[in-house]
């Protein structure tokens, strides 16, 4: 047998191998989403037909979809200046405070809009506490501060939902840049400035455009935000699907939209994989007991300037409007009579209490306790399910084979696709036996892994291809058994990129409404479900307790992402 | 080979792990097995009835428990989004419905579902004495169940405060004195909003309402999408106390200021605009879905829904009020609820044939 020969016989045999990686991730992306959404792209082609011709068609879609890049390209632009500096300071320095700081800035990634919305409004609203604080300094009638209902708000919102993103993807691999690379750049004379464009930006780059794409979806199907924050002005895809599909019945409208929205997904992953292919360099990964820590602990004045900087920055934008939120489920701010202008801020902790009581015997009171439970169950499945789906899908993907290139950006599509039409594909499809309505929960966790998925293979990704296959070659020469080669060379290696993508799947899942509300029992309610039935009714106890829900699910949530990332793997010595 | 600590650790963990979530999960999903619904086959067995509804309904458990051990019953509910998101579930699951009865689709949504021929008509005997305001359907395929009023509320203390007289009536609205006082929810995204827009039109006609919008919006009328913001982030007289004094809400949000307050009132902070024209009523529909195995039980259960102990249950549940004129108000809602005298009405069929241009129109004149 020649060599060639030989050759090509590993060539097709690592083909089939890839194909054996990629079948149960596919499996899971047929039946629970493409199924789900072809079959609400036939209900709407069958309507469009009976239908009569609308007009003003490609108007309804232009203008929309200008509006989305639009907001979308701004949001990500702002959301990656405030970013990458972060990413810098918690990928390289340590500092007292940091892994709390980071649980922090995490929290508003789980947090439903609506929830959101109420952060925002008792920040920064007509009455929410910078107002008031103004109005009490400068003895003003009337809120100087009108901030709710423009597109600064959308944005503002965006870069808070956000920028954890950039702060985790992009700061977990310069954490695992090797130091010595840059070392030896200023050893040979180069700029910090120089070095920073020509060695560090590089070697981040796939890390940069991986968040900056995970970014860009997130806010180009935006959908509450702009409904809740940006008020009536603003419509984006989303928008006008949700509009077109659940309060003017025009199913083949909201279709077509959808079509649209998938369409632009499609080609931005698209050209996202051209962009990122051949970027990956082999990083040399530092294993245990070789070289030296790459964080280093704040030194010069400048260091610590710019940590400060960042840090406040990061305070005022991301955890301000959490401690507003909090601090607004402990006061009472009641509309008494004649009162006007005087606001009595007494503290009060009815509104926790008030939860564990089901004052109106009401059939669908949810104990909260209950609720957090069935959160959390649901968030760990979906850990479990998009974790291991996730490192099948990106483990295939490391691989060379030509299947990768079309296969990769379908694994995007779920995070650019309209909630609202695969939640009601999900009810079309799920309905009829063998599934029942009463399986619908149980789909809670595989719609939640859809969502999480991309974002575990764009985190797990770079990491799998930053792996020299020298170091498995040697490993395999030297009698390692496939598994074993895995344990001991991939596994250290990517363990911290694991780490990441259980915090993204966890976080995903508890935050979760769109596709919750479409598929959740009254039996089994979730935390994010209870907070909106609270917010539906009016009166000052019911907005107190959708508050303190929030700030429930704020805390459990907090307390989930410590507890995950205590535990330790191998290859993680150190905080990054 | 070499004993690994460190590995070792991390396997146990994994497995710890693992378990915890399969045990966690194992208790929150539901049952896995098919639960294939099939004709009871002893006496003893309950049979299931599904009840899908928007997501506003609520009952005392007591009522239900009572209903389903009176006639062998288990009731499941199925809460599907706001009105428009459970009826547009409804429509596209009808080939296989997902439940035996359907409960919420309002006046606005009416015909609509009525085209979509979702329902089997049944004239209940309990039909009599409601009144024929209520009973749209001739047909019977819908029955009214509760109505409740879209009207503007507004902060009695403000009023009082700046010695303000409250508008009576639409066309007040327009004057200086109201300038940026009131906030309105997007007809597009919200159903008050929805029902406020309809009061416009019913009062100065498909021809007229936009001309009065446009004085509107010349007068500072704020718009926001949905009624949360409306309500807690707009209005004055809510606990948001934002900066407008009147918003577009419901007849009986006053009397649930008072059932919900945080500390004990003796007065509701807000009350409605009744005035003639100015309020929109809204009428909840509840009928049998086509194609039911269940028909018998579906029609006791719509029974018990125009039953007075239902009936009387409603107000303080979903904050409506009952069509069954002999039901008995709770205290709460006789004191602080008013009802429009002669709220604006408009035929279910030019809404449903309207609504999207209507809607559109809107948009044009008031926010682009």
């Amino acid at each position: 047998m020649t060599l060639t020969a030989v050759g090509k016989a590993n060539q097709s045999r690592s083909n089939w191998g890839v194909l054996a990686l990629w079948l149960l991730p596919l499996l899971f992306l047929v039946l629970f989403f493409f199924a789900p959404l072809f079959s609400v792209f036939k209900l709407a082609a069958q309507a469009a037909v009976e239908a009569e011709a609308q007009t003003g068609l490609l108007q309804r879609v232009t203008r929309p979809l200008g509006f989305t890049f639009y907001q979308a390209a701004l949001s990500t632009l702002f959301t990656l200046i405030i970013g990458l500096p972060s990413a810098y300071i918690f990928g390289r320095y340590n500092f007292p405070g940091k892994s709390l700081l980071r649980v922090l800035t995490t929290l508003p990634f789980i947090l439903p809009t609506v929830v959101v919305a109420a952060a925002f409004n008792a920040l920064i609203g007509p009455r929410g506490w910078i107002n008031l604080a103004l109005m009490g300094v400068f003895d003003l009638t009337a809120p100087p501060l009108q901030m709710l209902n423009s597109l600064p708000a959308i944005l503002i919102a965006h870069v808070f939902y956000n920028t954890t993103i950039v702060i985790r993807v992009v700061g977990s691999a310069w954490s695992q840049l090797d130091p010595r690379m840059e070392q030896a750049s200023r050893v040979l004379g180069a700029t910090p400035l120089r070095t920073l464009r020509e060695v560090t930006l590089p070697l981040l780059r796939p890390a940069i455009l991986a968040a900056g794409l995970l970014v860009f979806m997130f806010d180009f199907t935006s959908f509450g935000v702009i409904l809740l924050l940006g008020g009536p002005q603003y419509a984006t895809l989303e928008v006008e699907i949700y509009i077109q599909a659940m309060h003017m019945l025009n199913l083949p409208l909201a279709g077509l939209l959808s079509a649209v929205q998938l369409l632009c997904t499609l080609v931005l992953t698209v050209a996202y994989s051209r962009a990122s292919l051949n970027l990956n360099v082999p990083l040399a990964p530092r294993l245990q007991g070789e070289g030296m820590s790459s964080l280093r602990s704040l030194r010069s004045w400048r260091q610590k300037l710019l940590a400060g900087v960042t840090v406040v920055l990061l305070a005022a934008l991301l955890i301000l409007p959490l401690a507003a939120l909090g601090a607004r489920s402990l006061v009472r701010l009641e509309a008494d009579h004649g009162d006007r202008g005087e606001v009595n801020t007494g503290l009060t902790l009815d509104y926790y209490r008030e939860l564990f009581v089901n004052r109106r015997q009401s059939l669908f009171y949810v104990p909260p306790i209950e609720a957090a439970r069935n959160s959390l169950a649901y968030a760990g499945t979906t850990v479990l399910f998009s974790l291991t789906l996730g490192f099948l899908a990106s483990s295939a993907l490391a691989k060379r084979a030509r299947i990768n290139a079309v296969l990769d950006p379908v694994l995007m599509l779920p995070l650019g696709t309209s909630a609202v039409t695969l939640g009601l594909g999900f009810i079309v499809v799920f309905n009829r036996p063998p599934f029942d309505p009463g399986s619908l929960p149980l789909l809670i966790p595989l719609a939640h892994s859809l969502v999480a998925l991309p974002f575990v293979v764009r985190t797990l990704l770079p990491a799998l291809r930053s792996i020299p296959v020298s170091l498995r070659q040697a490993a395999a020469v030297l009698g390692a058994s496939p598994w074993r080669v895995w344990w001991e060379v991939d596994l250290p290696i990517i363990a911290r990129a694991a780490l990441v993508s259980a915090v993204f799947a966890f976080t995903i899942s508890l935050g979760e409404f769109g596709a919750t509300s479409f598929l959740a029992r009254p039996e089994y309610p979730t935390l994010p479900v209870a907070i909106y039935r609270f917010i539906g009714q009016p009166g000052a106890l019911n907005y107190g307790q959708a508050l303190a829900m929030s700030t429930l699910l704020m805390v459990a949530c907090g307390l989930g992402i410590l507890l995950i990332e205590r535990v330790r793997l191998p290859g993680i010595r150190e905080e990054w | 080979m070499k004993f690994n600590p460190i590995r070792t650790k991390l396997l146990a963990t994994a497995i710890l792990v693992s378990l915890l979530l399969a045990a966690c999960g194992s208790k929150a999903v539901p049952p896995t097995e098919p639960t294939v619904r099939s004709e009871p086959t002893a006496a003893s067995e309950p049979v299931e009835l599904r009840i899908m509804t928007h997501d506003s309904f609520l009952a005392s458990e007591a009522l239900i428990t009572q209903f389903e051990q009176e006639n062998n019953a288990k009731l499941s509910f199925l809460p599907s989004g706001d009105t428009g998101a459970a009826l547009n579930k409804a429509i596209l699951s009808k080939s296989a419905p997902l439940a035996d009865v359907f409960y919420g689709v309002d006046n606005t949504f009416l015909s609509r579902a009525l085209e979509e021929q979702l329902f089997e008509p049944y004239a209940s005997p309990l039909l009599t004495s409601i009144p024929a305001e209520f009973k749209l359907d001739p047909e019977n395929r819908a029955l009214p169940v509760d109505y409740g009023d879209v009207c503007i509320n507004y902060d009695k203390a403000y009023f009082a405060d700046n010695n303000l007289a409250l508008p009576q009536s639409l066309d007040d609205l327009t004057n200086p004195e109201y300038r940026g006082l009131l906030v309105v929810e997007n007809p597009a995204t919200s159903s008050p909003g929805l029902a406020f827009l309809l009061a416009t039109i019913a009062q100065y006609g498909p021809e007229g309402y936009l001309d009065y919008w446009q004085k509107l919006k010349d007068n500072g009328v704020v718009v926001v999408n949905d009624w949360n913001t409306a309500y807690y982030t707009n209005f004055s007289g809510s606990s948001g106390r934002g900066p407008q004094p009147m918003a577009v809400s419901y007849a009986s949000s006053p009397p649930a200021e008072v059932v919900f307050a945080a500390a004990p009132l003796d007065d509701a902070p807000t009350a409605s605009v009744v005035a003639p024209g100015t309020c929109f009523r809204q009428i909840e529909f509840v009928g049998i879905l086509a194609g039911t195995p269940q028909r018998a039980l579906a029609e006791k259960f719509v029974d018990f829904m125009l039953s007075f102990p239902f009936q009387e249950d409603m107000p303080l549940q979903m904050f409506v009020f009952p069509v069954q004129p002999d039901a008995q108000l709770p205290e709460v809602f006789v004191k602080y609820a008013q009802t429009a005298q002669q709220p604006a009405a408009l035929d279910p069929a030019e809404i449903s044939a309207n609504r999207s241009a209507w809607i559109d129109a809107w948009t044009e004149t008031v926010l682009r």
